[in-house]
């Protein structure tokens, strides 16, 4: 298929579960706000998803103050943040525009209507009120394009496309939300497994879906070690980086070859990380250390990906 | 206002108040057919045609604006002899203008034999580049688009012949297809010719225009991009067709060959539907700041390696100064009489002509010879008189850029409209598909002016669409 075809449809994909993964944490740190004494200050309860998003300094050009409705705004609705979740459906719906002839009709219209609907936010006091309403519509489009899309597409190259993307953004965003949650939770002296407000643990695990999984696995108190080892090594947890690289290691197999090896070489070599790792090991060298170097490795593959298959310019 | 003393003919309804035949069975229907709900099933094609994402960009509006062409849901009828007539006469047409083109980029016997002027030659359109060179079959324009408009009964003229990049073919599809779905009804109970097989026969003609000896040719559409005007139709036609849309970035010339960058490596490509004008296809030969074609292409075209529909220089034959010709085009090239007719046409590089343009111009439609679209056109009876004195100055610093028309008391059909239901002004575009046959599919864009009275039926104006209905029998 066309280099340019292929571009757009991972990047269509990313930016769906990016903003997805956007509003789940939106979502969460909404309801947080909502239990008396979570958090010290609206700040300090509002920072970590601008953490998560990995934008702070951007933020902080723009805006002053880390209130809650800055903070909403500037993630949900600022089309000058390029990673809010209006930015990011709206490029994956002109990603989707300039391919839709890759796309099935439905999975076009799908994303088309998304867009159409995403209007009816514009100018809604989010942080008042319709924060939650807001964060349920993005997850349920997401899953709708999950669905139609895996439902209608042939399985060829454009599926595994835009498959690829879906994994790698998610790998990315689960790694981000684990590692700035542990950071923040966990005070620096104190050991795994210390006092740790039952809240917020419950609160990241709902932030991927994973509070009733954590509870059928483990059925015992919350503790942050179990927390990381679902969201790491557990690969049945279907937003886990296992899981995730479980997804990405055979695409990248399937995909009529041409240079990639590089490509399956550092999938690969994350996969066996996650599929033969140890907790024990893991928190041993220091969770938020091997976090990093996930997210780092991770980048360096989407980079690959790029490269090898994305870009037209290698020919 | 038109100023035409009689009233317009209509497709529906004689002067008398009869209706004529073929629209018998429909208005019978239509009577029992309350606003309200008409009303609603406009709005429910509208919320599709927003879903389905068929929109159209109009330029010097907000940058991606993207508007809906509005959709009229009360169908233009044809009879199966009325079809027969006009099919044949447009098939007569494009047949001899694909011979015309090849003529005057050969041995100009045309010119020889007196019939077209010499000065053809120096059109802008006209691309020396072409001269000598042989396109497969000698098929230059492999999709035309004739725009037909009706004054009476048996009164139709043929106002322009597009040749170059003509769109609307999307339309004619959708409003077919929207049209199943809101009145399944009507579907029964006449005998509508389909239309769905375009892209069909579409693709088989471009695979037979490939280059002799090429096996299982590989065909793509290449599109100025996503936010062309027309970039809806451009997927749409290629997802019907199965086959790649491209952008110029996507496409690269190397050894006498084209090839597409794909996820697997370079592929070669044999046939480009091309729905981008001339002048932005390569930027090495013709406008070099252009980013939307391929650099290096006109000369692989050239040399045979590959094949582009339409051809390269296309845009003489269809120059409104060229127009004029086409009747006597038929005679020479087919020994044939024309079988639908060119509007009477002024041009204004003739002293006589120009003389009586400028002393009728309220009376007068005038087009610049190389506008298209519906701007820079000045349609006489409906402009004010300091449009007029405005024109009349353009007009005078380049006459030769003008040709003039009589206004057409252009035929009407029923549409609806806030008030309920009116006669609007209505035109034809039935596509012509050169390539293994010249044939065309029963139907076309049927392009219908919503304003009261005005004859600019453009989409870039305002103008909607209706479905064609052309009976089998």
């Amino acid at each position: 298929m066309l280099s340019r075809t292929a571009d757009h449809l991972y990047w269509m994909a990313r930016y769906i579960e990016r903003a997805e993964n956007m509003a789940r944490v939106l979502d969460v740190t909404y309801n947080m706000s909502l239990v008396p004494n979570a958090a010290e200050s609206e700040a300090a309860l509002w920072q970590p998803a601008l953490m998560i998003a990995g934008n702070v300094e951007e933020y902080e050009k723009e805006y002053k103050e880390y209130t809650a409705a800055n903070i909403i705004k500037y993630l949900a609705m600022d089309e000058n943040n390029p990673s809010s979740i209006y930015s990011a459906l709206r490029s994956a719906r002109e990603n989707a525009r300039s391919v839709r002839v890759a796309l099935t009709t439905e999975t076009w219209e799908n994303i088309n209507t998304l867009w159409l609907e995403f209007s009816q936010f514009f100018g809604a006091n989010l942080a008042e009120s319709g924060l939650s309403v807001f964060c349920d519509w993005v997850k349920s489009r997401s899953h709708l394009f999950r669905g139609v899309s895996f439902g209608t597409m042939l399985r060829d190259d454009a599926f595994r496309f835009l498959r690829l993307g879906t994994f790698v953004e998610r790998a990315d965003n689960t790694a981000r939300l684990l590692d700035v949650k542990y950071h923040l939770l966990l005070p620096e002296e104190e050991e795994v497994g210390g006092a740790v407000d039952y809240y917020e643990w419950s609160a990241v695990l709902r932030a991927v879906s994973a509070f009733q999984a954590y509870q059928k696995i483990f059925s015992d108190t919350i503790e942050p070690w179990r927390v990381a080892e679902l969201l790491v090594l557990r690969e049945d947890m279907p937003r886990s980086l296992h899981a995730c690289l479980s997804e990405i290691t055979p695409i990248l197999e399937q995909l009529s070859g041409r240079r990639n090896s590089e490509c399956r070489r550092l999938a690969g070599e994350l996969h066996s990380r996650l599929r033969y790792g140890r907790m024990d090991d893991i928190f041993q060298d220091g969770l938020h250390e091997f976090l990093t170097d996930f997210i780092e490795n991770n980048n360096t593959l989407g980079g690959e990906i790029q490269r090898t298959f994305l870009n037209s310019h290698g020919t | 206002m038109n100023t035409a003393t009689k009233l317009p003919f209509d497709e529906m309804q004689l002067t008398d108040g009869a209706v004529r035949e073929i629209y018998a069975q429909y208005a019978d229907w239509i009577r029992d057919v309350p606003h309200q709900q008409l009303e609603s099933k406009r709005q429910e094609a509208e919320l599709l045609f927003r879903r389905v994402g068929i929109t159209f960009n109009v330029y010097g509006e907000t940058a991606g604006a993207e508007r809906l062409i509005p959709f009229d849901v009360i169908p233009r009828i044809l009879a199966a002899s009325e079809w027969e007539r006009l099919s044949a006469g447009c098939l007569q047409r494009v047949r001899a203008l694909n011979m015309f083109l090849h003529d005057i980029y050969h041995k100009k016997e045309i010119i020889e034999a007196g019939i077209v002027p010499a000065s053809i030659l120096a059109n802008a359109q006209y691309r020396p580049e072409m001269f000598g060179v042989d396109v497969p079959q000698n098929i230059y324009a492999h999709i035309a688009g004739v725009d037909i408009v009706r004054t009476g009964e048996d009164d139709f003229y043929v106002l322009e012949d597009n040749l170059r990049t003509p769109s609307g073919v999307s339309y004619m599809m959708e409003d077919r297809k929207m049209m199943m779905r809101l009145f399944p009804e009507l579907f029964r109970r006449y005998p509508i010719a389909p239309v769905e097989h375009y892209p069909q026969v579409l693709l088989n003609n471009l695979r037979a225009v490939a280059q002799p000896g090429v096996q299982d040719p590989v065909v793509v559409m290449l599109t100025p991009g996503a936010y062309n005007s027309a970039y809806f139709e451009h997927a749409f036609i290629a997802q019907q067709m199965g086959v790649e849309l491209v952008e110029g970035q996507d496409l690269f010339v190397r050894n006498n060959a084209v090839y597409m960058r794909t996820t697997e490596g370079p592929k070669r490509v044999d046939v480009i539907y091309r729905r981008i004008d001339d002048d932005y296809i390569d930027p090495l030969s013709f406008k070099p700041d252009s980013m939307l074609g391929v650099p290096g292409l006109l000369n692989v075209y050239r040399n045979g390696g590959v094949t582009l529909a339409n051809a390269v220089g296309t845009g003489v034959a269809d120059d409104k100064a060229t127009y004029v010709y086409v009747p006597e085009m038929i005679r020479f090239y087919l020994g044939e009489e024309p079988i639908l007719s060119n509007v009477p046409t002024y041009q204004l590089s003739k002293e006589d002509d120009l003389k009586y343009v400028l002393d009728h111009l309220p009376e007068l439609v005038v087009k610049e010879v190389q506008g298209s679209g519906g701007y820079g056109m000045l349609v006489g009876p409906a402009a004010t008189k300091k449009e007029i004195e405005e024109f009349r100055l353009r007009i005078l610093s380049s006459p030769s850029n003008y040709i003039a028309q009589p206004t057409l008391a252009l035929s009407t059909c029923p549409t609806l409209v806030e008030q309920g239901i009116a006669p609007r002004h209505v035109d034809l575009r039935p596509f012509v598909l050169s390539g293994k046959t010249v044939t065309l599919v029963p139907g076309a864009l049927c392009r219908v002016a919503l304003r009261e009275g005005s004859l600019v039926v453009n989409s870039s104006q305002g103008g909607g669409t209706k479905d064609t209905w052309v009976l089998e029998r």
